[in-house]
């Protein structure tokens, strides 16, 4: 007596490009939460300092920054304090390169689990982004705090009404590496040579967007170039919102979120087709 | 209205065998050409050759399913009986969507929940009760349905005085009862275990397979059940099929299958010749003389045993042993002797070929069918010379008179007693 509400699978070689089960993603929604809760417990686990790091890191990120780029270098920060200019830089670029690196290994590093069991492979990469988004709390709470420090010394900043629109920023960042980190791990299932590369892909990254260099420095007719990467557009406009320097264009900006779509479509695709079988390859 | 849970529409699956190197990127590249470009067929998709492991082939892909076509009524409690690489694991990966077939189709009727390992996805730094949740989630429970039955799943695994320490200062053992009581009390219409029962001790491998036979005939969900373990096969499952070489040889009543599965076991009645062997201690022929003619022994009866070890160089020590086993691999008889003492001391220092008769005089096994496995080795049985399994299948029948009294669970070796009444 198969009854009717006994749900039918199938299971087949070649699914449709486009078959993508997204209520299956909400079904497994648990999961995804258990993965997010994981990753934020073990991270620190058995460390003397603990949870500590998650602000030793861009604080020891931010004075390197300040030897290398600031002292030696030289490289202008629109006129304001260098911790508060790098910080702003640090915190929403750790996060983007944090997803992009994590998602990117998704397949290699979890071939153990896929191996056994059955769930939607996105929720691995889907719960990096939102475990993630705890770190991203934490360095944003220093940043405050320093922008709190450096208010009250008198130096001239004041948030404008961009601010609201650090959600949006947070959610293009997001999208950006969680598109661009599935693509690469399924890339990478059959041929690690683009993992090795990919490395130096996220370094050169940074150096493209203005995270340690304001887009100000550029000569205005070269400044497209900077552009074309969808980050800048979003970096550029977090410190247009909290510090009233830098660039802000609502072009730049839907510029960046029409790339953002596009290339988590095409990851969402090409995602799906090869975690069917990637476990053949991996 | 059917009744039908899992139908496989004739499955295959291919493998390319070898390393993923530069040559898999050109056969990718020539496929693409050929399939999209040219719309040919598949240069790498044709039917090849039979997937047997011991023998060389000439092509690098290798059909390691073929045709798999059958289908699972609801309710039903299938044994998946082969040898190792005969397809079993494959053909459950298939229906848990680990991977997916070359060809064919499977349709499933309800929520598929697999087993194919214990404690799946375990973290070592949580603890037991984060880790319920974890692995629950990943086989597919709702953080509702945990919350439900989490006390029972404590209870069952028998672990609850550890279970706010992180799973890594369990011992192996308490892991797999706390993975499998998480499995077991999941709620899925089709339920795929793939060989977990064989890990944990005796006391826990009953509670689970009970536990099994339970969700199976209380709560009339489907099981699949791979194992090597036929006797556990046999209890479980009224039906049975046998996969050999990625093919379905036989379907039906799980005895039969059994039956036609031990019957059918390669058994060595010669001895194969090995280059490698030579040039270590070896047994040279073996000769086995049942009470019976051909390989039927009346229980009882004496049984002699002629062994011809060659040694090509002198050893100062060695130890002779050989086993008879049962059909579901299991051990009933052990005999050893070593060369520090006794008739073998005879060994020690010989050069060439030397005889060794052994004799049982009362062979009291249970009627079944046993085999022989040989072995020679250094007295502590760290370096091997030489060893001969799966040899010599022979008959066990009870009498040559009357009517064999067969028990239902019978036993393995019936003992001789001495018993007096004063």
């Amino acid at each position: 007596m198969s009854d009717l509400r006994l749900q039918k699978t199938i299971i087949k070689p070649v699914n449709g490009l486009l078959e993508i089960d997204l209520k299956e993603l909400l079904r497994y929604k648990d999961l995804w939460r258990m993965f997010v809760k994981r990753e934020v417990i073990t991270q620190y686990k058995q460390t003397v300092l603990g949870p500590v790091w998650f602000f030793i890191n861009p604080i020891l990120t931010t004075v390197i920054y300040m030897i290398v780029f600031g002292k030696i270098a030289k490289i202008s920060t629109d006129g304001l304090p260098q911790p508060l200019f790098y910080l702003s830089g640090i915190c929403l670029w750790n996060y983007f390169s944090n997803c992009l690196i994590k998602s990117s290994n998704t397949f290699v590093a979890n071939q153990h689990i896929f191996g056994k069991v059955y769930f939607p492979r996105l929720v691995m990469p889907l719960s990096t982004i939102v475990s993630s988004l705890y770190v991203l709390g934490i360095q944003l709470f220093i940043f405050v705090a320093v922008y709190v420090f450096y208010v009250i010394k008198g130096v001239a900043v004041m948030p404008n009404a961009h601010i609201l629109l650090l959600p949006l920023l947070i959610v293009m960042l997001a999208g950006l590496s969680l598109g661009v980190g599935i693509i690469t791990s399924s890339l990478t299932t059959k041929y690690r040579d683009l993992n090795i590369l990919f490395t130096f892909i996220v370094q050169l990254w940074m150096y493209a967007t203005p995270v340690i260099y304001p887009l100000s420095i550029m000569l205005p007719h070269r400044q497209w170039i900077a552009v074309i990467n969808p980050v800048t557009s979003v970096m550029e406009t977090f410190r247009y919102a909290v510090l009233g320097t830098g660039t802000f264009s609502w072009l730049y900006l839907a510029y960046s979120f029409v790339f953002m779509c596009v290339v988590l479509g095409i990851g969402v695709v090409v995602f799906n087709k090869v975690q069917r079988s990637f476990m053949d390859t991996v | 209205m059917n009744d039908t849970a899992i139908q496989f529409h004739n499955i295959s699956k291919q493998y390319r065998l070898g390393l993923v190197t530069t040559g898999t990127l050109s056969h990718d590249l020539n496929r693409w050409w050929q399939t999209a470009i040219r719309k040919k067929e598949d240069p790498y998709l044709r039917i090849g050759e039979v997937n047997d492991r011991t023998k060389k082939g000439s092509s690098d892909y290798v059909w390691a399913l073929r045709n798999i076509d059958f289908e699972v009524k609801q309710g039903e409690v299938l044994g998946i009986i082969g040898k190792n690489g005969s397809g079993k694991s494959t053909l459950l990966k298939i229906l848990s969507r680990i991977t997916t077939p070359t060809t064919g189709m499977i349709e499933a009727w309800g929520r598929v929940a697999s087993l194919l390992e214990v404690g799946t996805g375990f973290h070592p730094e949580l603890t037991g009760r984060e880790n319920i949740y974890m692995n629950g989630s990943i086989l597919g429970m709702t953080k509702k349905e945990i919350d439900r039955k989490i006390d029972e799943i404590i209870d069952f695994s028998g672990v609850e005085r550890y279970l706010d320490t992180p799973v890594k200062r369990y011992s192996s053992g308490m892991i797999v009862r706390l993975g499998f009581s998480i499995a077991a009390h999941l709620e899925p219409d089709i339920l795929v275990i793939d060989e977990v029962l064989a890990v944990g001790d005796a006391e826990f491998q009953k509670k689970a397979i009970g536990k099994v036979e339970d969700v199976s005939q209380n709560d009339g969900r489907t099981v699949l059940f791979v194992s090597h373990n036929l006797e556990a096969v046999n209890t479980l499952c009224d039906t049975s099929i046998l996969l050999d070489n990625g093919e379905l040889v036989k379907q039906g009543k799980t005895g039969d299958i059994i039956e036609y599965y031990t019957g059918n076991r390669k058994y060595h009645s010669t001895l194969e010749v090995d280059d490698r062997k030579l040039l270590r201690p070896h047994f040279k022929d073996i000769q086995i003389k049942t009470s019976a003619s051909q390989g039927i022994h009346y229980f009882g009866d004496s049984l002699s045993i002629s062994l011809q070890v060659f040694f090509p160089y002198r050893v100062n020590a060695c130890a002779l042993s050989f086993q008879i086993k049962d059909a579901a691999n299991e051990v009933p008889v052990v005999y050893n002797w070593y060369s520090t003492a006794g008739e073998l001391k005879r060994l020690v220092n010989r050069n060439g070929l030397c005889t060794v008769a052994i004799n049982i005089p009362s062979l009291r096994l249970y009627k079944g069918n046993y085999y022989f496995r040989f072995s020679l080795s250094d007295p502590r049985g760290k370096i091997i010379f030489d060893k001969v399994d799966e040899f010599f299948l022979f008959e066990v029948n009870m009498s040559k008179t009357s009517n064999e009294w067969g028990w239902p669970n019978g036993p393995k070796y019936i003992e001789t007693t001495v018993c007096e009444v004063k």
